[in-house]
């Protein structure tokens, strides 16, 4: 496939691919800095979705008639699409979920449940979100399993130091976020798979935040497991991957009963099918698989080098022009970052300015962005996050850095 | 004392000459909260705090005669204005008009996000523990205690 170089990235073309970027809010022409929570979707993810429900609606899998097997057809060739985006082995190592968070209690449950007990440990950082914490914590209380915590360092980077020392035989599961969702801090996976696998965990890699922002390859990162979620890499809401193992996925017990993950059931024993489906129970989210296809399409076209090349130019101006503001307090300065600017400014909660930013069209996410412990860790009620995706522009940061100056003049009487 | 409505109906009117404009809505609100009394330092605790997802709003209570007075203060300005507008219309009124009487205001002003949807602030909270509080008022007063 043709992907697009530095110099033909034309970022009036993409945002053109997005309708709804074109709109006004509040008399202002929208911004949209809430990437980080869910991006937009181009007209081709959106067209997908409609021509899916106009033409092909139908269950698939076992229906016998024409509109079943266009439907399955389609459904399928989304599950090939993402193992050849992650570099899996096998289209069988990829199972739908409807989120990230899906996937993370998926494992806990059906992996986590059968082969942990009383006093093994499981280890999670503090920059998790919390659906990284509490599945784990559930299965605590089930199994008797010990939560670890990896602490992180004052510029928001994993304390690798503290996790050689926590690392060690009775540490089953590691399970990590590859770039933090409050701190844009891109945590080095490969490194710390191998000294897990070293004492034999697992690895679970919470990929949510970035899907959209780096080439995930699960063989260069070697992990057990990957979580994540289509709305936040350009496709539908309600749509999540979980990529295991193949011998992993096998070994696990299912995780919900239904159609579908079966293979012969009766009252005397129910025996189960074999992977993804013994993952899959129930009908699936059948549109949206279909239409994520699209969003990897898009993804694919633009390239990650170019994708990356952009968005680093976008952080690099914002952060630029954020530092000159007086009373600017960014939160997290880790190295090596994803295109996320989460910060306070001194004196002003950041609710208020998350208001006074929405009266002027721009969307930033305020608050603790689902990650407490962060915000414990840094003694702040939150932060105001802004986060860049691939239409957003140089001009929009101007607008953005320009309105944040003027509001602040008006705690500043 | 006015009636709870009818304060209301103020509040809708002085904000309509701010023709809807979202900014300009805003400030004023913030500008009202920055008109509410000094919150007493002892009564901020942990107790006094009705909880929202981003902002944290004090409240307390007291039976004055037959009237329920309140005194709150917020840790962001613009939940602070629209704080000191609740006072203004609850404020000084008997517990049974706190009880019987809507809360309209806030959608009528655009503030509907605060009421409804949104768990981001702890405005509506605020709305339920102000009745809470006239409810448990107006028990007192039914029994005779």
């Amino acid at each position: 496939m043709e992907t697009i170089t530095d110099q033909h990235f034309d970022v009036q073309k993409i945002r053109a691919e997005f309708p709804v970027l074109d709109q006004k809010v509040n008399g202002h022409d929208l911004i949209y800095f809430d990437n980080a929570a869910t991006s937009q979707k181009p007209k081709q993810v959106i067209d997908a979705l409609t021509k899916y429900y106009e033409h092909n609606n139908s269950n698939i899998h076992r229906g016998v008639h024409t509109l079943a097997e266009r439907a399955t057809h389609d459904y399928e060739e989304t599950r090939k699409a993402v193992a050849t985006f992650i570099n899996a082995n096998e289209a069988e190592e990829v199972v739908f979920t409807k989120g990230t968070t899906e996937g993370l209690n998926l494992v806990a449950q059906a992996y986590g449940r059968k082969f942990l007990k009383a006093g093994d440990e499981i280890m999670v950082s503090e920059m998790e979100h919390h659906s990284n914490i509490v599945p784990w914590q559930l299965l605590c209380q089930q199994t008797g399993a010990v939560l670890k915590k990896i602490p992180i360092t004052e510029n928001g980077e994993l304390d690798m130091g503290a996790f050689d020392q926590l690392i060690n035989e009775r540490t089953k599961i590691v399970s990590i976020v590859y770039i933090s969702n409050s701190l844009g801090t891109i945590n080095p996976i490969s490194t710390i798979v191998k000294k897990a696998h070293s004492v034999g965990a697992k690895v679970v890699v919470d990929g949510a935040q970035a899907a959209p922002h780096q080439k995930l390859d699960v063989k260069t990162l070697g992990c057990d497991f990957l979580a994540f979620s289509a709305h936040k890499m350009y496709g539908p809401t309600g749509v999540g991957v979980l990529y295991g193992k193949r011998d992993v996925l096998e070994k696990m017990d299912p995780y919900q009963g239904g159609g579908e993950m079966i293979k012969e059931v009766s009252f005397d024993g129910t025996t189960y099918n074999d992977i993804p489906y013994k993952f899959e129970a129930g009908t699936p989210n059948i549109g949206d698989v279909v239409a994520f296809k699209e969003a990897i399409e898009f993804i694919q076209r633009i390239g990650h080098e170019a994708l990356h090349t952009h968005e680093q130019k976008l952080l690099q101006v914002g952060s630029e022009l954020l530092h000159k503001i007086e009373g600017f307090e960014p939160v997290g300065y880790a190295g090596d970052k994803a295109s996320v600017i989460s910060f306070n400014i001194e004196g002003v909660h950041p609710f208020d300015l998350g208001m006074f930013l929405d009266a002027r069209g721009i969307a930033v996410r305020t608050g603790h962005h689902c990650t407490q412990p962060v915000m414990d860790r840094y003694q702040i009620d939150g932060t105001v996050r802004a986060s860049f995706a691939v239409y957003n522009t140089k001009n929009e940061i101007e607008v953005f850095a320009d309105a944040l100056q003027e509001i602040i003049k008006k705690f500043k009487k | 004392m006015a009636e709870i409505k009818e304060i209301q109906e103020e509040i809708i009117e002085e904000f309509s000459m701010l023709d809807s404009d979202m900014e300009m809505t805003i400030s004023y609100i913030m500008e009202l909260g920055e008109q509410l009394p000094d919150f007493p330092e002892e009564q901020r605790t942990e107790e006094n705090i009705v909880k929202g997802c981003q902002s944290k709003v004090w409240l307390t209570p007291e039976l004055q005669d037959d009237q329920v007075v309140f005194q709150a203060d917020s840790n962001t300005a613009i939940t602070k204005g629209l704080v000191s507008l609740l006072i203004r219309v609850l404020s000084g009124q008997t517990a049974k008009n706190i009880l019987e009487n809507d809360i309209f205001f806030p959608e009528k002003i655009g503030m509907n996000r605060f009421i409804g949807t949104q768990r981001s602030n702890g405005f509506a909270a605020m709305i339920k523990q102000m009745k809470l509080y006239a409810l448990a008022y107006e028990a007192k007063v039914q029994s005779g205690v």
